[in-house]
């Protein structure tokens, strides 16, 4: 039975958000509003050097300035992490090559934006002048930008005690080879596209920052942090500087926004915190807007090469990938594991036959990449999709019907896939004809055809992105096998207090989502209790003490789901107290609307409030059972969920400009059962524009010497509201069988569908004037150019 | 993105104004909406030691016409000459240029005087001024100077007035003619990659983000003046210019949107 159907009404409502109320009145606290007298504010001097020798830093100017006190080197700090680095916990590999990351660097720099030095002060104006005046004397050495430069040969080293540039190579059923060969071979149709993913900056609205706050006597350490993780980060942050994890609490405050820059553990974290213990004083640092564009992981950066071989009817047959992957001068927490998790996807949602992946991951002297919205799967949909297309031009089909016939099937699940993962639940086929006609995609290419007839400058295109992810992350035996450092299970506890007021205390780490408002919809209706009355904990680890926190998209499938079964494990309990109460045997209890009674005699019946104040007294308790109503679940998926979907972009190209106007975008989605569905939109919404950033306006563009040359939101393009389309949304849920609640996962999912949406729709604007690809990001300049040269030559 | 240490002072005059300006020199800068020189400062590509903030001067906010003349005060809002009734009877290309200009916000701050004192070439307001044939008035210790706009832009961010002279007031000519303004950018609230200002029907033609000050094109102009066609008149749009190369665009293709955006612009104001 899933909750719909027992639910009196909260859960599938729209209900608006208990966390709104705080945010929008300014109450909410972000790490620059915690008060903290006395705090040492820390400034970082960062590289304005892609690769260079550090020969010498003068502090004396800074030191001149009223309120900054010292300015250290990563020779000075030193001390604080003896043998402690930043860590990854993602060895993807045996032979994986991961450099010492040390949180200021000594000796060399390997990025704009790596920390050299540090400047502590009174305020963080103090700490900004100081950071500004520290002199780096550099010795420039020879840098690898572009991800082809650092396997060119002769390039140079990013790291020069390794070999090579190549971080490591995995691969993905290799033995594949001469099947895969012979189907190439043998195919009627090949398609064979190279795709660039550029990179992307994540610009979440509150950049990072930091406190550590110290209790000398005892010697404790609390560390603030904007983060996804507080779990993780206590864990990571007790390892790198030797602290007793009994001696450490991490708190993740407000927390605006995050996309997987927050999913990590960050110099400054590990740097306030050494020094707070060193210091028996607060430090703190926020990070400036500028400086997030070079010191925060950046997303993508992969060059893609997909085929597809496919018999006389577009029937595919194999699908090979090779990637090369940016990872950026170092390994962040989860860098090399980025495309691993689009690895298993690059045949969609495709019922193929044979199946090749292959990753080169590569050192660039650029900032780290890591998880960034969607993390691998957006850029596995990116390129799938983008070559189903070219297939149904080569056989000569709609891109509908290339994907009918490509589809796995409704009755195929549990579907095991060509990359060895076991898909839940789906109806491709549903999904993509419900998108189809609410994207009135015949009427599109009427007029389509009647501007191309008339000669029109503005172009109508319309592009589909069928995509199929893996939410739910993750089951730990799974994760096991990946080398992933961590398990994938999430924690709940539900306590019922004597008053009956529910608190809830979740493992999972919102930032922006909304679970204080789902997991009391959960909470509510399976109680009986109205959501107000549940309160949420969260994001501090001496409240909530066993999590694994927020990202891909796993919240509500794991963390939802411990919930739900806390809950349910709570209701037992009461059962028991309610069965001996009314003296009845528990199989003749029912439990509706916060009332236990006894079927077939409706006036033999107790309120939950009485059960929560007898658990509470505990005078009366069935013998040996435990006072006070709670239960504490810790939950380890079976499997992944795997939300899916099709979007519909259509466009306006105008030919003279090169412009592209997105003026309609349809998604139907399958993340399973929906909690609140004004949440499920919100997410759609914001993660469609932000696919859609990548296919048309975002790209962090470095030049030849490696400076990042789009370093503010005045050259990065970050769209607003102004740009983003009419979204169009409608559902089609097949519950997942997975967990209890039937629920997958959405926050992702808009951004996973929407670049190759936009980018086929452009191309197809403009295939009839000769243009087969576009890269991103669709620039006004480069469509135009693109015409251009299909055209042969600039007009 | 904190921007260097600043002293600040309140204007209480626009004479008090000019005296501070010449008590501080070049260490000074106005401070009007601050829309364009806060972020300088805070990216610290400007560093003034010196603030002096003029923005609370009310009795420069003013748009008023008769003579055939419009006259605005420096220190109004682009949100009020965008809503002003009168200036969309007397000018309709200037309000409606106005409302082109960044986002609410900043439409709400940002002034007339601030945004053509400011000289970036890739504003709205100063080529449309610039098309409109318009006047700056400015005043210094030694009183006030009319300079008309096509005399006024010298380079990026640059102009000819003196450190220690503001901007009181702006005239353009009442009844904008054929106009039309084309502005072409990625995001709503950016500025022009490229821009061009059509007013008088072809007669005042100029260009946004396409040399190092809002220029005049004037060949446009001649060809317009000549009886060529709207296509013919834009085919020399970006000749003898020396557009920015960015990474929106490039010079070829600046040149290129320069050409295709005069050519509607040109329609638009009624130019076949």
């Amino acid at each position: 039975m899933t909750i719909t159907e027992e639910a009196p009404g909260h859960v599938g409502s729209r209900r608006l958000r208990k966390e709104d109320p705080a945010l929008l009145t300014g109450e909410a606290k972000f790490i620059d509003d915690l008060a903290l007298p006395g705090a040492i504010w820390v400034g970082v001097v960062r590289s304005t050097e892609a690769h260079a020798n550090i020969v010498g830093i003068d502090g004396a100017a800074a030191l001149a300035i009223d309120g900054v006190n010292e300015v250290l080197s990563g020779e000075d700090l030193a001390p604080l992490w003896g043998e402690g680095a930043l860590p990854c916990a993602w060895p993807v590999t045996p032979d994986m090559k991961n450099p010492t990351h040390l949180p200021v660097a000594r000796g060399t720099a390997k990025y704009v934006g790596d920390a050299v030095a540090v400047v502590l002060a009174d305020s963080r104006y103090a700490a900004a002048d100081g950071a500004a005046a520290v002199v780096v004397d550099y010795e420039p050495l020879p840098a690898v930008v572009e991800i082809t430069d650092a396997v060119a040969d002769g390039a140079p080293l990013v790291h020069a005690d390794l070999d090579s540039n190549e971080c490591y190579t995995w691969g993905l059923w290799g033995d594949n080879a001469p099947a895969v060969d012979a189907a190439f071979a043998e195919a009627a149709h090949v398609v064979s596209e190279r795709y660039l993913q550029q990179r992307l900056i994540p610009a979440p609205m509150e950049p990072r920052g930091c406190a550590a706050v110290p209790s000398p006597a005892g010697g404790e350490l609390t560390l603030y942090s904007a983060t996804q993780i507080p779990h993780i980060l206590k864990v990571m942050t007790a390892v790198v500087l030797g602290i007793g994890e009994n001696k450490l609490r991490v708190v993740a405050p407000s927390v605006g926004g995050g996309f997987g820059c927050k999913l990590n553990v960050y110099a400054e974290e590990i740097l306030c915190s050494a020094l707070a213990m060193q210091r028996g004083a607060p430090v703190r640092w926020t990070e400036g807007r500028a400086e997030a564009a070079v010191s925060t992981i950046q997303g993508r950066g992969q060059v893609q090469h997909i085929e597809l071989a496919a018999d006389a009817d577009g029937k595919v047959t194999a699908v090979r990938v090779k990637l090369l992957a940016d990872m950026g001068a170092y390994l962040q927490l989860v860098t090399p594991g980025v495309p691993l998790l689009g690895g298993f996807l690059y045949h969609g949602c495709y019922d193929i036959g044979l199946y090749m992946f292959e990753c080169t991951s590569v050192f660039t002297n650029r900032t780290p990449t890591d998880a960034y919205r969607g993390a691998g799967r957006p850029e596995a949909t990116y390129a799938i999709e983008r070559a189903m297309d070219s297939l149904a031009v080569s056989v000569g089909v709609s891109p509908e019907e290339i994907r009918a016939r490509n589809f796995i099937g409704a009755d195929a699940f549990p579907y095991e896939s060509a990359a060895g993962l076991v898909f839940d639940s789906g109806d491709y086929q549903t999904v993509l004809d419900k998108a189809v006609a609410l994207a009135d995609v015949d009427g599109r290419r009427a007029e389509q055809a009647q501007r191309r007839a008339s000669g029109s400058s503005k172009r109508i295109g319309v592009g589909f992105s069928s995509y199929v992810e893996m939410c739910g992350l993750a089951p730990s035996r799974v994760l096991a096998s990946l080398d992933y450092g961590a398990g994938g299970w999430e924690a709940a506890t539900v306590r019922i207090s004597p008053t009956c007021k529910v608190q809830v205390v979740t493992g999972s780490t919102p930032h922006g989502q909304g679970h204080e408002t789902c997991w009391s919809m959960i909470v509510a209706d399976k109680l009986g209790v109205d959501p107000d009355d549940v309160e949420v904990l969260h994001s501090d680890t001496a409240v909530s003490p066993t999590g694994l926190d927020t990202y891909g998209s796993r919240s509500l499938a794991v963390g939802g789901t411990a919930v739900y079964m806390a809950t349910e494990k709570v209701i037992d309990k009461a059962r028991a107290i309610a069965a001996h109460q009314l003296e009845a045997s528990e199989d003749d209890l029912e439990f509706s609307g916060g009332v236990f009674s006894v079927r077939g005699t409706p006036e033999a019946e107790v309120p939950l409030a009485g059960i929560a104040f007898a658990a509470f007294t505990a005078h009366d308790l069935p013998d040996g059972m435990e006072p006070n109503l709670e239960a504490h679940v810790t939950y380890d998926p079976p499997n992944f969920t795997f939300p899916n979907g099709t979007h519909i972009a259509t466009v306006e190209v105008d030919t003279d400009t090169g412009d592209v106007d997105l003026i309609d975008y349809v998604a139907v989605d399958d993340c399973g059962v929906q909690i609140n569905p004004l949440i499920v939109e919100g997410q759609v919404h914001g993660g469609i524009l932000q696919g859609a950033a990548q296919a048309l306006y975002e790209d962090a563009v470095y030049n030849s010497d490696g400076q990042l040359v789009s370093a503010n939101l005045g050259d990065y393009l970050v769209p607003s509201a102004a740009e983003a389309p009419r979204f169009r949304l409608d559902s089609h849920a097949t519950p997942s069988p997975t967990n209890p609640m039937g629920v997958k996962g959405v926050g992702e999912a808009g951004t996973i569908a929407a670049a190759p949406a936009v980018i086929n729709a452009v191309v197809d604007a403009l295939r009839d004037l000769g243009v087969t690809d576009v890269d991103m990001p669709a620039s006004p300049q480069t469509v135009w150019r693109a015409i251009a040269d299909a055209q042969g030559g600039a007009s | 993105m904190i921007p260097a240490a600043f002293d600040y002072e309140v204007a209480e005059s626009v004479d008090h104004a000019i005296s501070l300006l010449g008590e501080h020199g070049d260490d000074a800068k106005l401070l009007a909406g601050g829309h364009s020189l806060i972020p300088m400062m805070r990216y610290r590509l400007a560093t003034p030691s010196v603030l002096v903030d003029v923005g609370r001067l009310d009795d420069l906010r003013y748009i008023r016409t008769g003579n055939g003349t419009v006259s605005i005060g420096a220190l109004t809002r682009h949100s009020e000459l965008e809503h002003s009734a009168a200036l969309a009877e007397a000018c309709p290309m200037l309000a409606s240029v106005a409302a082109l200009v960044g986002d609410p916000a900043v439409r709400h701050r940002g002034t007339l005087g601030g945004t053509i004192a400011h000289a970036d070439p890739a504003s709205d307001l100063p080529a449309a001024v610039l098309a409109l044939g318009g006047t700056i008035v400015a005043q210094g210790p030694g009183g006030s100077r009319e300079i008309a706009a096509t005399d006024f832009f010298t380079g990026y961010f640059e102009s000819v007035l003196a450190d220690d002279e503001m901007i009181t007031e702006v005239r353009v000519p009442a009844g904008s003619g054929g106009w039309n303004y084309q502005k072409f950018n990625r995001r709503a609230q950016d500025w022009a990659i490229v821009g061009v200002a059509v007013a008088g029907g072809g007669a005042g033609v100029s260009l946004v983000n396409m040399g190092s000050t809002p220029v005049r094109a004037s060949g446009v102009e001649a060809a317009v003046a000549g009886g060529a066609s709207a296509a013919e008149a834009a085919a020399v749009a970006a000749d003898g210019l020396d557009p920015p190369d960015d990474l929106n665009a490039d010079a070829e293709y600046r040149s290129h949107l320069a050409r295709v955006l005069t050519e509607r612009a040109l329609n638009a104001a009624g130019v076949a």
